[in-house]
């Protein structure tokens, strides 16, 4: 049976009786993420007493719910409204098979998606929470205000700590509004690196692309037989024509052929591409890799030269988001892809592996030694006995 | 209520000349300044009600001096403040007079640009301009602008998470930075984040960003750049009343507008402006916006036509849109003057800084006007209406006796008020010295400790710019404290600090 504490001063209770203990635990929302980081260890501790809408204001641009608030909730109760979250968080669902999941366990994993290179990332939008530290203390820290430099913005480091430092029990989001309309501008035809070359591109045009992703030929989802550039542009119906316009006479001199994706059309391939459905649908081990936009292709070269043919792959940021899927080896290839992430200032994340693996290989790129040392020093100043989630960042704590 | 820093300690103070060597060892003589005369240049920052003689001045110039200088100073137990270009209108760099002064203005080359990534390396000292200037041939930007902006360092910047009136649509310092390199003390660097966009845990960058010079010092950024929208046009909006105001603002946005820059002016600072520089704002309103809307021209076009129709149905009384990019400007100048104008009424004034739920602006100028009466000091109002930052300018007159500590207390309560509506303290200018003491008004001492220990995590011995953010000094081994049952510690083999 899970322990399952009805309000902050019943959990704070319970940590600080843990803590004493130096008893582990591990966070349960909807269960929706276990399979994301190491394994961690402990007795399931249910958070669903900390569920439900507390304030929406849409004229604000602000929101605070429950850490167990489901988000279907949240998105339904946004669309409504013609909002949403901007962050354009990945769904799980296709690499995992899981459930949406929760709004804490959204923040614990500080998921983003194609629009990160305009709208930002979820520790962009983290106005304030409130938790329970692993002392068993009762936090709050930031507010409910778009601009707030009051103490230290614990919020970012909240953000995708994945449960290790405090847990949630109530998060307060910046809200934006949705986008009229939508078109995607495709270029097919171009190999590899010109199409990236051409994302980039389109990147520095102002046009303000909102998704530029690349998909070599054959992938699924969209089984074209040529590899395939994606410009998103979203915004006013009345702009999208001129903006299209301008990147076809920005891109042809390049080559290729230009197609465009109706806002259904569009809709669609971004929800796809947003929870990486190109690898997820492949069998293998999957690994999400982060870098600047020029090294995408490079980094990738690299990898198959060094005998680890993906089995699927496609770029999102323009290039400078790497997902990649391998047939099963002994250690998913992490010995390839961590060295050559950090040749080339990247960090390669082990997002989908079994249980043993992700407890043998680790799932995060390793820090050199005083970023560690000071990683650690901060889980502490939160969880000095590392009873939250042990294990589940890094076999240290 | 006068500000108190903590006590020089005279152990230090009796040991600066052998400090001073030690530092002249590591910089040689030029970059450390010791003469009285030359110190006072650095006495504050532009907080300028509190000044504090910098026991030395260093002037490293590059990340080994600033490391070494770091080290000696954990060493010898000597305090350090990091200094930008001293624009902090907190006091985050106001000096302490048993600390050294590290002035990072050395820092001022721009390292690398790079389009195809969209960013730029910079060393910290460089200003906030200079870096949209170096590449606005290209037709790029760097999106916070502080008003201060042609002098403020890039470095200040991290260390306050700097704003400016474009943040509702482009956000602040911490949403425009990819990279750190980081001193902390004891003399450790290290990097974070970089070019690239995902941050792995913790998120350190963002922690770093807004930590006003408590955490550790920076030595470079890498900062995100922007494309110039090929479009920008400007709304003039009169109002009869405040709240008339503030519900065009709510309006635009739950259209689905997000504007560049939402500003909201009223009476009084219409007043002052049109003074100082007549730019023909509205005579008859008592409230005015300026919104700006950028992007491709059939966009802006567009949006302009959307927000001047939302305004005339919310009974603006004054409906202007800017047809040439000069008109734009002028539309902005009195706004761009609004603090010196009021300077020319003042003659002094204290800038404050809350942020407030924009929805309560009404009540916030209300109760404002209330508590100006009782102080019997007059508030001009300038407001990023977009995000409810509000900047009440409070004025007064330095050589009347007790004026500034009214318009001290004045401001306090003024800030009181906008958290009792459920805003915060400060929206953009810090805490530093200047709201130190009112940190108990929005967090509880759990939540204060909390933010302790992770200054402790990077601080143990309290070296770095103590005396500021924190409204109490603790020595970090007093949050070591464990819940112990049985008298037994747990996780003995945990290192405790």
């Amino acid at each position: 049976m899970s322990l399952a504490p009805r309000n902050e001063s019943e959990f704070a209770e319970l940590l600080r009786d843990a803590a004493a203990r130096a008893a582990p635990l591990r966070l349960v929302g909807s269960g929706s993420k276990g399979a994301l980081g190491r394994p961690s260890a402990g007795e399931a501790l249910s958070l669903s007493a900390f569920s439900g809408v507390r304030l929406y204001e849409p004229e604000e641009l602000v929101l605070t719910a429950g850490a167990a608030t489901s988000r279907a909730e949240i998105e339904a109760l946004l669309d409504a409204h013609g909002q949403e979250l901007a962050f354009e968080p990945i769904d799980f669902g296709a690499l995992f098979g899981s459930a949406p999941g929760t709004l804490g366990g959204l923040v614990a994993t500080g998921a983003s998606g194609p629009r990160r290179i305009k709208a930002g990332a979820l520790r962009d939008h983290l106005l304030g929470f409130r938790c329970v530290t692993g002392q068993g203390e009762i936090v709050k820290s930031g507010g409910r205000v778009m601009k707030n430099v009051t103490g230290y913005d614990l919020s970012k480091l909240v953000a995708g700590s994945l449960g290790t430092l405090a847990a949630l029990t109530e998060v307060t989001l910046k809200i934006l509004p949705k986008a009229e309309s939508e078109a995607t501008l495709l270029v097919a035809g171009l190999d590899e690196a010109q199409s990236l070359a051409a994302l980039r591109k389109a990147s520095q045009a102002p046009a303000d692309a909102s998704g530029l992703a690349m998909l070599p030929a054959g992938l699924r989802p969209l089984s074209l037989g040529r590899n395939v550039a994606a410009i998103r542009l979203e915004g006013p119906a009345i702009s999208l024509q001129s903006r299209r316009d301008e990147l076809v006479a920005l891109l042809a001199p390049q080559g290729g052929a230009f197609e465009t994706l109706d806002v259904e059309q569009s809709r669609g391939l971004w929800r796809r591409l947003r929870d990486a459905e190109p690898v997820a649908q492949a069998p293998g081990d999957v690994w999400r890799v982060s870098l600047a936009p020029t090294e995408g292709v490079r980094f990738v070269e690299r990898v198959r030269a060094a005998g680890a043919a993906p089995i699927a792959h496609f770029y999102d940021w323009a290039g400078g988001l790497v997902w990649l899927c391998f047939e099963p080896a002994e250690d998913a290839q992490a010995g390839v892809l961590r060295p050559l992430a950090e040749s080339f200032s990247g960090q390669a994340t082990l997002l989908r592996a079994s249980d043993e693996m992700r407890a043998r290989v680790g799932v995060f790129q390793p820090k050199p030694s005083a970023l560690a040392a000071l990683t650690r020093r901060v889980k502490e100043s939160f969880d000095p006995a590392h009873i939250l989630e042990r294990g589940r960042l890094c076999a240290e704590f | 209520m006068p500000l108190l820093m903590p006590t020089p300690e005279p152990q230090i103070l009796s040991r600066r000349d052998e400090i001073v060597s030690r530092l002249r060892a590591l910089l040689g003589g030029e970059r450390v300044i010791a003469d009285e005369t030359a110190r006072r240049a650095y006495d504050c920052d532009a907080f300028t009600m509190y000044r504090a003689l910098p026991l030395v001045v260093a002037l490293p110039e590059n990340v080994a001096e600033v490391s070494a200088i770091l080290a000696l100073a954990q060493e010898m137990n000597v305090k350090v403040v990091p200094r930008g270009a001293g624009t902090s209108l907190s006091g985050g760099s106001m000096p302490l007079e048993d600390g050294i002064l590290l002035a990072m203005g050395k820092f001022n080359r721009i390292l690398e640009i790079d389009y195809e990534n969209r960013c730029a390396r910079v060393q910290p000292g460089v200003a906030n301009l200079a870096i949209s200037k170096s590449v606005e041939a290209q037709g790029f930007y760097y999106a916070p602008d502080p008003s201060s902006q042609i002098a403020c360092s890039i470095g200040g910047n991290v260390a306050e998470n700097a704003g400016g009136v474009h943040c509702l649509k482009y956000g602040l310092t911490t949403n425009n930075i990819l990279g750190l390199e980081v001193v902390l003390m004891g003399g450790e660097i290290i990097r974070l984040g970089g070019k690239r966009l995902d941050c792995e845990p913790y998120d350190l960058l963002g922690l770093m960003t807004g930590s006003e010079g408590l955490l550790g010092v920076v030595t470079e950024v890498t900062v995100r750049l922007l494309r110039r929208p090929p479009l920008a046009r400007a709304l003039l909006l009169g109002f009869a009343s405040v709240e008339a105001a503030a519900r065009c603002v709510g309006g635009i946005i739950s259209k689905g507008v997000i504007p560049a820059g939402l500003e909201m002016m009223d009476r009084a600072t219409i007043d002052a402006t049109e003074c100082f520089q007549p730019c023909g704002y509205p005579q008859d309103a008592e409230a005015m916006l300026i919104v700006e809307l950028d992007g491709t021209i059939a966009e802006v076009d567009y949006l302009v036509g959307v927000v001047a129709e939302i305004a005339r149905n919310d009974g603006a009384t004054t409906v202007r849109a800017s047809t040439s990019d000069a008109e734009r400007l002028r539309f902005w100048a009195g706004r761009k003057n609004a603090f010196p104008a009021v300077a020319c009424i003042g003659p002094d004034y204290l800038c404050m800084d809350g942020t407030i739920p924009r929805g309560r602006l009404p009540e916030a100028m209300l109760g404002m006007e209330a508590l100006a009466k009782k102080y019997a000091l007059r508030v001009a109002n300038v407001f990023h209406a977009g995000d409810g930052n509000l900047h009440p300018l409070i004025l007064y007159d330095a050589s009347m006796e007790g004026e500034m500590e009214r318009a001290e207390a004045l401001g306090a309560d003024i800030l009181r008020l906008c958290v009792s509506l459920g805003g915060v303290l400060t929206g953009e200018h810090g805490v530093g010295v200047e709201k130190r003491d009112l940190m108990g008004e929005m967090f509880s001492e759990r939540d204060l400790e909390q933010q302790m220990r992770v200054k402790c995590a990077f601080d143990p011995q309290g070296r770095l710019n103590p005396g500021k953010v924190f409204p109490t000094l603790h020595r970090c081994a007093e949050f070591g404290a464990m819940h112990v049952r049985g008298g037994a510690s747990p996780f003995p083999e945990l290192p405790r600090f």
